[in-house]
């Protein structure tokens, strides 16, 4: 198992690194239209990954956009995560009416309809806004949203450690209530916001993938994975070109791969 | 022995004359792209509707799709009279709606006033309505009829295309039909089927009873993908409108299965938003109102390219609001705007623009810098307006490309008015520029660029409102086309509306269909239905 997830880790690191290095790796720029060779076309030695529909060197695509959603999903997940402890831990250790009210308040987030909050934020948008600022809001958007299943796990384990006993007997010898939350909760609460910090990035990775594929993630011509998945929206697309499906493979891979690194006690956590 | 001899031959003409008959029969099979909404022909609205009404309905007049020519249906003759306002028509005899109800004059009147009823919002009525006041029909006997419209009509013989005859007798109402077939069989979300109207009048030139097909199954497919797999799979016979993606994976695995018309009558266009309340800053308002500015981003914008890459190459450049396609109506004079980005930064140094360190900036410094907004279903689209956004980042001009949901992409065009430049498409259905009188009068809801005008902004829209209102109000073709004409220059001259490309008509027809000359009028591939027929009797792989 240790060796799996040393195997995992290398490899996220190896596809952070080339990402980040992209403009090192990548033959041509994301945006550069080479129209006079055909669109669509098969590798190549100048294209190793061949064109797109509109030219563009799919090989740099695929490391750009690889840099925009790596980098920017864990941003995402971070914030979702933070936004989770607060209030997960807050509700769990006060409990009562508190519980109940942030519970209720995640319930509601979980049942709002996501996507079509997210396409009618989106509407709502400023026009002139660059590629890089769109992705952005687009991953704080499903940062800012996502926060309410993990919320709901973080307040479970918040309420039993407030039950348990030794935050009883921290009590009884007149801890505060602040000092008891800062160094007894939220220290034992780690392995949870761990866990979900890494089960996110993947959940963030797929939700603007799915906003890609309906033409509402990242604006052109930046690329990212879900604006790279498109093309695989219909099957006639690429029967036989399987160089294709090099994005879907790295997603998979990369999520794959975060699952794998995450720990047994993080798993159980 | 001759006897016998005699007996075999005629035998064999006996086994031939039926094996032909068998051939000349079969079931056409193709999709719906969407649950027909109904089968009374009066109210149809979409397309899947107006599929069923086509395959139908008997008209009195017919637009030949091939020729672009008016010809007689259940109309022997008609004459157009009283300045466009009355037509006339001489009726075929002795012909029976598919229950077996006699058709009359009767009929005629009662389909045109169940078509201007008020109340039924008949979409196809729309285009008759041209004044106040009520439309009287007149029977002057059992097989003619006369129809006085309360103003003149523009073009008034070719919009009977559209109007499918109904029975004013028959107890089976709108689905007693005098067209080619009468709907045998509807499952809801599944199929349409219909079967050959024994009572249809027509027959071939050698005399032989149309329609050739013995029935048409039409499922109901909103996925293109499976219609592209079945029809692979022989389970259909045509695919009427293919996009150039999956045209030439076809193309590549069957060559003689795809079939390129050419330049249909739809068309792609952008346009600046020029609504003086718009809610965007008064130097961008500037920048779109200059003549010189449109001009110069639709010179900048490489429409070969767009053709060759988004459209693979069946495509072709656009030059204003009537494609080449329409034989009569188009301006031949005009050419595609040629690309040319020197020309480009010409018009715009005249307008006071100015590139430095590749940035254009206006006179008062503003870089110039605006979005595209353009719907989030079309493919097709979001690549022109890409590829357009790197046409004119070589001009120092910076395109922002959003991608929006359709209720959000029309509240922000056609409500708040929020938006910089717009990227959408026309279907045209109609060759007559008549229909087109929502679009260009400056007073309509869909004159795009700025809706809603209560005097024309610009001397240009007056003239345009002169020319559309002078087209609808004569009957003679001459002078409407000289209106017309006038109308596309103008356009053409000040680039309200930037057209992009008019995309190929594209279909797939399975070479067991005999008889398909697809054409770029809709229907494009089973226009001339009744000559159709399916080789092999319609013996479908996996039916």
């Amino acid at each position: 198992m240790k060796r799996i997830r040393q195997f995992a880790c290398a490899l996220l690191l190896v596809v952070a690194v080339v990402s980040l290095a992209a403009e090192v790796f990548a033959p041509a720029n994301y945006a550069t239209q080479f129209r006079d060779e055909l669109p669509n076309a098969g590798p190549s030695r100048h294209h190793w990954l061949g064109t797109d529909d509109l030219g563009r060197d799919r090989f740099s695509r695929v490391l750009y956009g690889t840099r925009v959603s790596l980098l920017l999903a864990p941003t995402a997940a971070l914030l979702s995560t933070f936004l989770a402890a607060l209030i997960g831990t807050l509700a769990g250790y006060l409990g009562g009416t508190w519980e109940k009210l942030a519970m209720a308040g995640a319930d509601l987030f979980l049942s709002l309809p996501w996507l079509f909050l997210l396409l009618m934020v989106r509407a709502m948008l400023p026009l002139n806004v660059s590629a890089f600022t769109s992705v952005t809001v687009t991953f704080l958007l499903l940062g800012l949203l996502g926060w309410a299943a993990s919320a709901r796990v973080v307040c479970t384990g918040a309420r039993a450690i407030r039950n348990s006993d030794f935050v009883l007997l921290a009590r009884a010898s007149g801890v505060s209530r602040a000092r008891l939350l800062m160094r007894h909760v939220l220290p034992n609460l780690k392995p949870v916001l761990l866990a979900q910090f890494w089960i996110s990035i993947p959940v963030f990775i797929l939700s603007e993938a799915n906003l890609g594929i309906l033409g509402l993630g990242v604006a052109e011509p930046l690329p990212s994975w879900g604006s790279l998945l498109r093309e695989l929206e219909s099957f006639a697309n690429f029967s036989n070109e399987y160089w294709r499906l090099v994005p879907l493979v790295l997603l998979v891979i990369t999520v794959t791969s975060f699952q794998l690194i995450l720990s047994r006690d993080e798993v159980a956590a | 022995m001759i006897r016998k001899f005699i007996s075999h031959r005629w035998i064999a003409v006996v086994v031939l004359l039926s094996s032909l008959a068998f051939a000349q029969g079969g079931e056409l099979h193709f999709c719906l792209k969407s649950e027909p909404k109904t089968f009374n022909p009066v109210l149809v609205a979409d397309d899947s509707s107006e599929v069923v009404r086509y395959l139908t309905g008997g008209v009195l007049v017919r637009v030949n799709r091939q020729t672009q020519q008016l010809e007689p249906e259940l109309a022997t003759s008609w004459k157009v009279s009283d300045a466009g306002r009355t037509i006339t028509f001489k009726l075929r005899e002795g012909l029976y709606f598919s229950d077996g109800t006699p058709f009359s004059a009767d009929d005629v009147a009662f389909t045109v006033k169940q078509l201007m009823d008020p109340n039924v919002h008949s979409v196809t009525a729309d285009v008759f309505r041209s004044g106040t006041g009520a439309v009287q029909t007149k029977i002057l006997g059992p097989d003619r009829v006369t129809v006085t419209f309360p103003a003149a009509v523009a073009g008034i013989d070719k919009l009977f295309d559209q109007v499918a005859i109904m029975s004013a007798k028959s107890p089976k109402k709108e689905m007693a039909v005098l067209g080619p077939f009468y709907i045998a069989d509807y499952k809801p979300g599944s199929y349409v089927y219909l079967r050959k109207n024994g009572n249809y009048w027509k027959k071939d030139a050698q005399g032989h009873k149309l329609p050739l097909l013995d029935a048409v199954k039409l499922d109901i497919q909103p996925n293109r993908d499976i219609e592209l797999m079945r029809f692979k799979r022989g389970e259909l016979d045509l695919i009427n409108a293919l996009d150039s993606d999956y045209f030439d994976k076809l193309a590549s695995a069957a060559p003689n299965e795809v079939r390129d018309a050419g330049p249909s009558l739809d068309s792609e266009q952008m346009w600046f938003n020029e609504v003086p309340t718009a809610p965007i800053p008064d130097y961008k308002k500037a920048w779109f109102q200059s003549q010189n500015f449109r001009q110069a981003i639709s010179m900048s914008i490489n429409r070969a390219d767009l053709c060759r890459i988004v459209f693979a190459g069946h495509a072709q450049p656009a030059v204003g609001p009537t494609s080449p396609a329409n034989h009569f109506w188009f301006n031949s004079k005009l050419r595609a705007y040629p690309f040319d980005q020197q020309d480009a930064l010409n018009h715009l140094a005249l307008a006071g623009f100015k590139l430095q360190d590749g940035v254009l900036r206006d006179s008062g410094g503003h870089a110039v810098e605006f979005s595209i907004v353009t719907n989030s279903s079309s493919k097709p689209r979001e690549r022109m307006a890409t590829m357009i956004q790197q046409d004119l980042r070589t001009i120092g001009i910076k395109v922002n490309v959003v991608v929006l949901d359709f209720p959000s992409l029309i509240e922000r065009i056609g409500e708040k008015f929020n938006y910089e430049a717009a990227l959408l498409g026309l279907i045209n259905t109609e060759l007559d520029p008549n229909v087109q009188m929502n679009l260009w009068l400056s007073s309509a809801e869909n004159h795009q660029w700025n809706p809603n005008q209560k005097t024309p902004a610009t001397a240009w829209e007056a003239d345009v409102d002169k020319l559309m209102r002078l087209q609808a109000s004569t009957a003679d073709p001459k002078k409407r086309k000289a209106a017309w004409d006038r109308v596309q220059e103008i356009v053409y001259e000040q680039q309200p509306f930037i057209y992009l490309v008019n995309k190929n008509a594209l279909s797939a027809v399975s070479p067991n269909l005999a008889n398909a000359q697809p054409v770029v009028l809709r229907p494009q591939t089973y226009w001339n239905i009744d000559e159709l027929y399916v080789r092999n009797g319609g013996d479908k792989a996996g039916k």
